[in-house]
């Protein structure tokens, strides 16, 4: 399975953000995007995820599933809000996004009671999301890439409010789909300590020059 | 999908959820009526299908403009915008839900308020089917204005204005059947068969229209 972006470019109302981003991923690769604030890191992610229109550009998955309309549909993104709802319990949303996503071919989600334990917040999935700290809240998000099986993550600064400890947690999870054969794409300021990373430097504002990839 | 349901249904019911708001707002309209009408029991009864439907029409407009407002806050549309299961079933499924936590229970106040309008059995019947039968419809009408002001932060008021105007047909034909039923030459069937068929369209109309405007609204 390889991802391929050509020459993206997407436009927020009037202005171009960004402006013929290519790269190619392989499965078992991840691609780091960087940049300053304003740079397009999370505009790129949502074009990526099927959210925003790319102005110009495409964005494919050689052999992936045939019936499959746009990339998304095989992705999880986990953007800066959470999507679990305040008033259920963790369990119920992350029991109620395994039901509603499903797996996508190829692999199976884990277990509520494995996944939270994966996250490091064994015994408190009973508890009301809205009771949660920052920091757990953003533990139990990542525990919703677990329940359902994508082989595509999309990431848009994961690492917010999370301690040290967490970051090494949220590294290993992340290396351990890579190792499975998934493939990430992830907007962050700090290093999120992955092996085999692209990384990919967006640069400017409105179409100077869109950004640069190189291999890390 | 069940999943949606369910959640949602349970979403409605907890905290903040805004199921029993509706059939506050549909008492308090219907119970201060008499008060400002007057103890003429005739004119109650008589008036008394109508004001049923106006305070169930308004009531459930309130509370619709949440329908996929609160989805966005927290980014949940996000992840049902990005699924393989095509949205529309998604937004039908939302609607059913919707309808079932805060249209029903508006269907089974409405005999302990016909009582209040001194309304006869079959009055009470005949209003109950018809609410039965049209509030769906409102639903789904609705579902598309709330698409439509997703993005704004006071849609809510935005949104009845939006759905009025396309929920007046709703309110026509409800009415006309109740009455139908309690007077004695105008058929019943025929008002209830269109209200049956105007819902049943917009059972299709609404899911793909709020659809689109939800895809096109991400940003």
């Amino acid at each position: 399975m390889r991802l391929l972006a050509e020459g993206l470019s997407a436009r927020r109302g009037e202005d171009l953000i960004f402006n013929d981003i290519s790269f190619a991923l392989s499965a078992g690769e991840a691609l780091v995007v960087t940049g300053p604030n304003g740079s397009g890191k999370s505009t790129l992610l949502r074009v990526l995820a099927g959210l925003l229109m790319a102005e110009s550009g495409s964005l494919k998955l050689e052999s992936g599933p045939p019936e499959m309309r746009h990339p998304s549909e095989i992705s999880h993104y986990l953007g800066h809000r959470n999507a679990m709802k305040r008033e259920l319990t963790v369990a119920e949303n992350l029991s109620f996004w395994k039901d509603f996503m499903g797996d996508s071919q190829g692999g199976s989600g884990k277990g509520l009671v494995e996944a939270v334990e994966a996250v490091g917040l064994p015994g408190i999935a009973h508890l009301p999301f809205g009771y949660l700290s920052a920091g757990q809240q953003r533990r139990m998000a990542m525990a919703k890439l677990l329940v359902a099986y994508r082989p595509i993550w999309i990431l848009d600064e994961p690492t917010a409010a999370l301690d040290a400890g967490a970051d090494k947690l949220f590294a290993g999870l992340v290396n351990a789909h890579l190792d499975r054969g998934g493939i990430v794409v992830a907007a962050t300021h700090q290093p999120l300590g992955l092996e085999r990373i692209k990384e990919l430097r967006m640069t400017g504002f409105s179409g100077v020059g869109g950004g640069m990839w190189h291999d890390a | 999908m069940i999943a949606l349901f369910f959640r949602d249904l349970k979403l409605s019911i907890r905290a903040g959820g805004g199921a029993m708001i509706g059939v506050l707002f549909f008492m308090t309209v219907v119970a201060v009526i008499p008060f400002g009408v007057g103890p003429d029991l005739n004119l109650l009864a008589r008036i008394g299908p109508a004001i049923l439907w106006i305070g169930a029409l308004l009531a459930s407009l309130l509370g619709l403009d949440r329908l996929f407002q609160a989805e966005r806050e927290d980014g949940s549309l996000d992840l049902m915008l990005m699924q393989e299961t095509p949205l529309l079933v998604t937004v039908f499924v939302k609607c059913a839900a919707h309808w079932a936590a805060t249209g029903l229970p508006l269907v089974i106040a409405a005999p302990l308020l016909g009582l209040f309008m001194n309304m006869d059995e079959l009055a009470i019947g005949a209003t109950m089917l018809t609410l039965l039968v049209g509030t769906p419809a409102i639903t789904f009408i609705g579902a598309v204005g709330a698409a439509v002001a997703v993005s704004l932060p006071r849609g809510g008021l935005l949104v009845s204005i939006l759905v009025l105007p396309l929920a007046i047909p709703v309110l026509i034909f409800g009415v006309s059947a109740v009455y139908a039923a309690i007077e004695d030459p105008a058929p019943f069937l025929p008002p209830l068969m269109i209200l049956m068929a105007i819902t049943l369209f917009f059972a299709v109309i609404g899911p793909v229209a709020a659809a689109a405007a939800l895809r096109h609204a991400s940003d």
